[in-house]
C-alpha cells in the first residue's frame, strides 16, 4: 500500500468514525446548549439504539430480509430510544432542573448506569452479533483503494441528517424556540414558549440521532455490547467540547476533525493508544481554546 | 421528613461526640481479637473504601466539585509505591512521599487548566484522565500490562512484617482515625470554610474576594494526596495492583458513597462507604442481585438526588437569620 493510498484509507476510516462522533455528539451539544446539563446517559442511548436495532432485526429479519429489514430495525431503535430518552428527561432531570449543577449531573450519572446495567443483565454481559446480511467488501475503487457501500451509504445518511437538523434548527419556529430557550428561559416563557415541550423535543431528537448512530454501527461493526457506549460517550462529549459546546455546526465539526484525528493517531501510536490520544487531545484542547473551535464564549451563571 | 430529620439532630448533639468517637474506636478496634478472618478481611475492605471516601469527600463534599475519575489519584499511588518497590527495590515507608508528590503533580496537570473553567468540564476531563491513567497502565511494560505487578513485598512497622489480616486491619484503623482527624480539622478551618462558601455560592465567595480557583485547586490537590496515600498502602496489603482495580466502576462507587452517605458530613461519607463494602458481600451469593447491585445503585442514586439532594445523612446547617 502506497503512500497516498494510506492517507485516502485513513481518511475514509476517519471520517465513519467522525460521523458516529458528530452524531452524537450533536445530542449532547443540543441538550447542553437547552438545559446546560452534561447528559451522561447519551453514550448509553447511542448502545441501546444499537441493542434495539440488533433485537428488532433479529425479530423481523424472518418477514421483511435484507435491507429493507435494516432501515425498519434503524428506525424502530430510533423510535425506541427517543422514548427512552423523553422517560429519561421527563423523570428524571425534569424534576431538578431547578436545582444545583452537581445534582443534575449526578442523576445523569445514575441514568447511565441504570441504561447500561439493565442491557448487561438482560444480555447477560455476553456481546452480540449482527448478522452478516450486508456484504462488507462490495464497493467501488476511488484512487486505489476499495470504499465500500455501505460506507458510502454511513456517510451520506450522517451527511443528510446534519443537513435536516441544521434547516431544523435554523429555519422552523420550534428550531428558533430552542436557540431561544438556550439564550433565557424564563424570558422565553413569558413569551409564551412551552418550554418543557421543547426540552422534552430535544432529548427526542437528540437521542433519536444517537439511537441512528448506534443502529449503522451495529450493522457497520457487526458486533454490539453493553459497555460500547461509555468510551464513545466521552469521545463524542470529547467533539462536542472540540467544536464548541452549546454549537450544532461545531458538534458535526468537532466529531470529524476528532474522527480524522484518531485515524491519524491510530496510525502513528498504535490502536492501543487511540483512546490516550483522543483524551489527551480534550485537555489540551480545554487549556487552549475553552470554548471550542466554534463556541462563543460565555460566562458562566450571571 | 420533619422526624428524620429531628433524629438526624440528636446524633449531632455535640457534647456526645468525642465520647460517641472514643467508644466507636474501642469497639473497632477490639474486634480482631475475636473475630474470624474472613469477617476482618470484610471489614478491612469497608475501611480502605472509607479512606477513599473520606478523600473524594473533601473535593466533592467540601467544595461541591465533580470528579469523576477518582481511581485514577488511587492508582497513581499505587503504581507509584508498587513500581519503586518492584522495579527499584525501595523500602516501602520511603516511597509514600514519592506517592504524595506524584499525587500532587497528577492533580495539578488536571486541575489546573480545568477548575477555572465551567464546572461540568471537570467531570469529563477527571473521567478522560482515569481513561488515559489505566490504558496506560495497561500497555506500559513498568506498570505490569495488561495483568499488572505482582508479589510486591510487605512493609514491616518496627520490626514487625505486616502479613497478617489484623495487622492490616489496625494499619487501616490507623489511617481512618488519621483521615477523620484531618478532614475534621480542615472542616473547621479557615480553608475549610472557604470550600463550604465555594460550594454554596461561588459568585458571592468570589466577590466576597475569596480566590476560588486557587482553594477549588487546594481542595482538589487534598483529596488527590489522601487517593494516593491510600493506593500506596492498598498495594502492599494486596501485595498486587492491576489496572482492572481503577475502572469507572470503582470510581463511580467511590462517589456514590460520598453522595449517598451525604456530602461533607464525614459520618455520613463512613457509613456510605461502609455500606458500599458491605452489600455486595450479602449479596454475593444470589447471582441475579449481584448482577443487578449497579442497577439498583443507578435507581437508588436518581431517587436521593430528587427526593433528598443533600444525600441520605446531610450537613446540619446552621439556621439562618429570616
Amino acid at each position: 500500500m502506497s503512500l497516498w493510498e494510506l492517507i485516502l484509507q485513513q481518511t475514509v476510516n476517519g471520517l465513519i468514525l467522525g460521523s458516529f462522533y458528530a452524531l452524537i455528539a450533536l445530542g449532547y451539544s443540543m441538550v447542553y446548549g437547552i438545559i446546560k446539563l452534561l447528559n451522561f446517559a447519551h453514550g448509553d442511548i447511542y448502545m441501546t439504539g444499537a441493542f434495539a436495532c440488533l433485537s428488532v432485526f433479529g425479530v423481523l429479519s424472518v418477514i421483511i430480509p435484507g435491507v429493507a429489514g435494516i432501515i425498519l430495525s434503524v428506525l424502530a431503535a430510533m423510535v425506541i430510544a427517543a422514548v427512552l430518552g423523553y422517560l429519561a428527561q421527563r423523570f428524571a432531570y425534569g424534576p431538578l432542573l431547578g436545582a444545583p449543577r452537581l445534582s443534575l449531573l449526578i442523576t445523569a450519572i445514575g441514568v447511565s448506569l441504570v441504561i447500561s446495567n439493565s442491557v448487561m443483565v438482560i444480555t447477560n454481559s455476553q456481546p452480540l452479533f449482527f448478522p452478516g446480511v450486508i456484504d462488507n467488501s462490495a464497493g467501488i475503487n476511488i484512487g486505489g483503494i476499495t470504499v465500500t457501500y455501505i460506507q458510502i451509504i454511513l456517510i451520506t445518511v450522517s451527511a443528510s441528517l446534519m443537513l435536516a437538523l441544521t434547516l431544523f434548527i435554523g429555519r422552523t419556529m420550534t428550531g428558533k424556540a430552542m436557540r431561544a430557550i438556550s439564550l433565557d428561559k424564563d424570558t422565553c416563557r413569558l413569551m409564551g414558549i412551552n418550554v418543557n415541550k421543547i426540552i422534552g423535543l430535544t432529548f427526542i431528537i437528540g437521542s433519536s440521532l444517537a439511537a441512528i448512530a448506534g443502529g449503522l454501527a451495529c450493522v457497520y461493526y457487526g458486533n454490539v455490547q453493553f459497555s460500547m457506549g461509555y468510551t464513545i460517550g466521552i469521545k463524542a462529549f470529547t467533539a462536542a467540547v472540540i467544536g464548541g459546546i452549546g454549537s450544532i455546526p461545531g458538534a458535526m465539526l468537532g466529531g470529524l476533525l476528532l474522527g480524522l484525528l484518531e485515524a491519524v493517531g491510530t496510525q502513528f501510536l498504535g490502536s492501543q493508544w487511540k483512546d490516550v490520544f483522543a483524551f489527551g487531545l480534550l485537555i489540551i484542547i480545554l487549556i487552549l481554546r475553552p470554548n471550542g473551535l466554534l463556541g462563543k464564549s460565555e460566562i458562566e451563571r450571571m | 421528613m420533619g422526624i428524620i430529620d429531628r433524629a438526624y439532630g440528636l446524633m449531632d448533639i455535640k457534647k456526645y461526640r468525642y465520647g460517641v468517637f472514643i467508644a466507636i474506636l474501642a469497639v473497632t478496634a477490639s474486634l480482631p481479637l475475636f473475630l474470624n478472618n474472613y469477617i476482618l478481611n470484610v471489614l478491612w475492605n469497608a475501611m480502605f473504601y472509607m479512606l477513599l471516601a473520606l478523600g473524594l469527600n473533601i473535593i466533592v463534599g467540601y467544595c461541591g466539585m465533580c470528579d469523576l475519575g477518582y481511581a485514577a489519584k488511587f492508582a497513581v499511588g499505587a503504581y507509584a509505591t508498587g513500581i519503586l518497590i518492584k522495579s527499584f527495590g525501595w523500602n516501602f515507608w520511603l516511597t509514600l512521599p514519592v506517592s504524595v508528590i506524584a499525587a500532587v503533580v497528577t492533580a495539578v496537570l488536571v486541575g489546573a487548566p480545568t477548575l477555572k473553567l465551567r464546572s461540568d468540564y471537570l467531570a469529563i476531563v477527571t473521567l478522560g484522565f482515569a481513561e488515559i491513567v489505566r490504558i496506560t497502565a495497561r500497555n506500559l511494560e513498568i506498570t505490569g500490562s495488561a495483568s499488572g505487578l505482582h508479589s510486591i513485598e510487605r512493609p514491616s512497622i518496627f520490626g514487625l512484617r505486616l502479613t497478617h489480616i489484623s495487622h492490616w486491619y489496625y494499619v487501616f484503623l490507623a489511617l481512618v482515625v488519621l483521615f477523620v482527624i484531618i478532614s475534621n480539622r480542615i472542616r473547621n478551618s479557615r480553608f475549610g470554610r472557604a470550600l463550604t462558601y465555594i460550594r454554596e455560592d461561588e459568585d458571592a465567595a468570589q466577590a466576597m474576594g475569596v480566590n476560588t480557583t486557587g482553594y477549588k485547586l487546594c481542595a482538589y490537590i487534598t483529596g488527590a494526596v489522601m487517593g494516593g496515600i491510600t493506593g500506596s498502602f492498598y498495594a502492599v496489603r494486596m501485595a498486587s495492583v492491576s489496572p482492572a482495580s481503577f475502572d469507572f466502576t470503582q470510581s463511580a462507587n467511590i462517589m456514590l458513597a460520598v453522595i449517598l452517605g451525604g456530602m461533607g458530613k464525614i459520618p455520613g461519607v463512613i457509613t456510605g462507604a461502609a455500606f458500599f463494602a458491605v452489600f455486595p458481600e450479602l449479596f454475593r451469593d444470589i447471582p441475579f442481585v449481584g448482577n443487578m447491585r449497579m442497577l439498583f445503585f443507578g435507581l437508588l442514586l436518581i431517587i436521593v438526588m430528587i427526593k433528598r439532594p443533600q444525600g441520605l445523612w446531610p450537613e446540619r446547617k446552621k439556621k439562618r437569620e429570616k
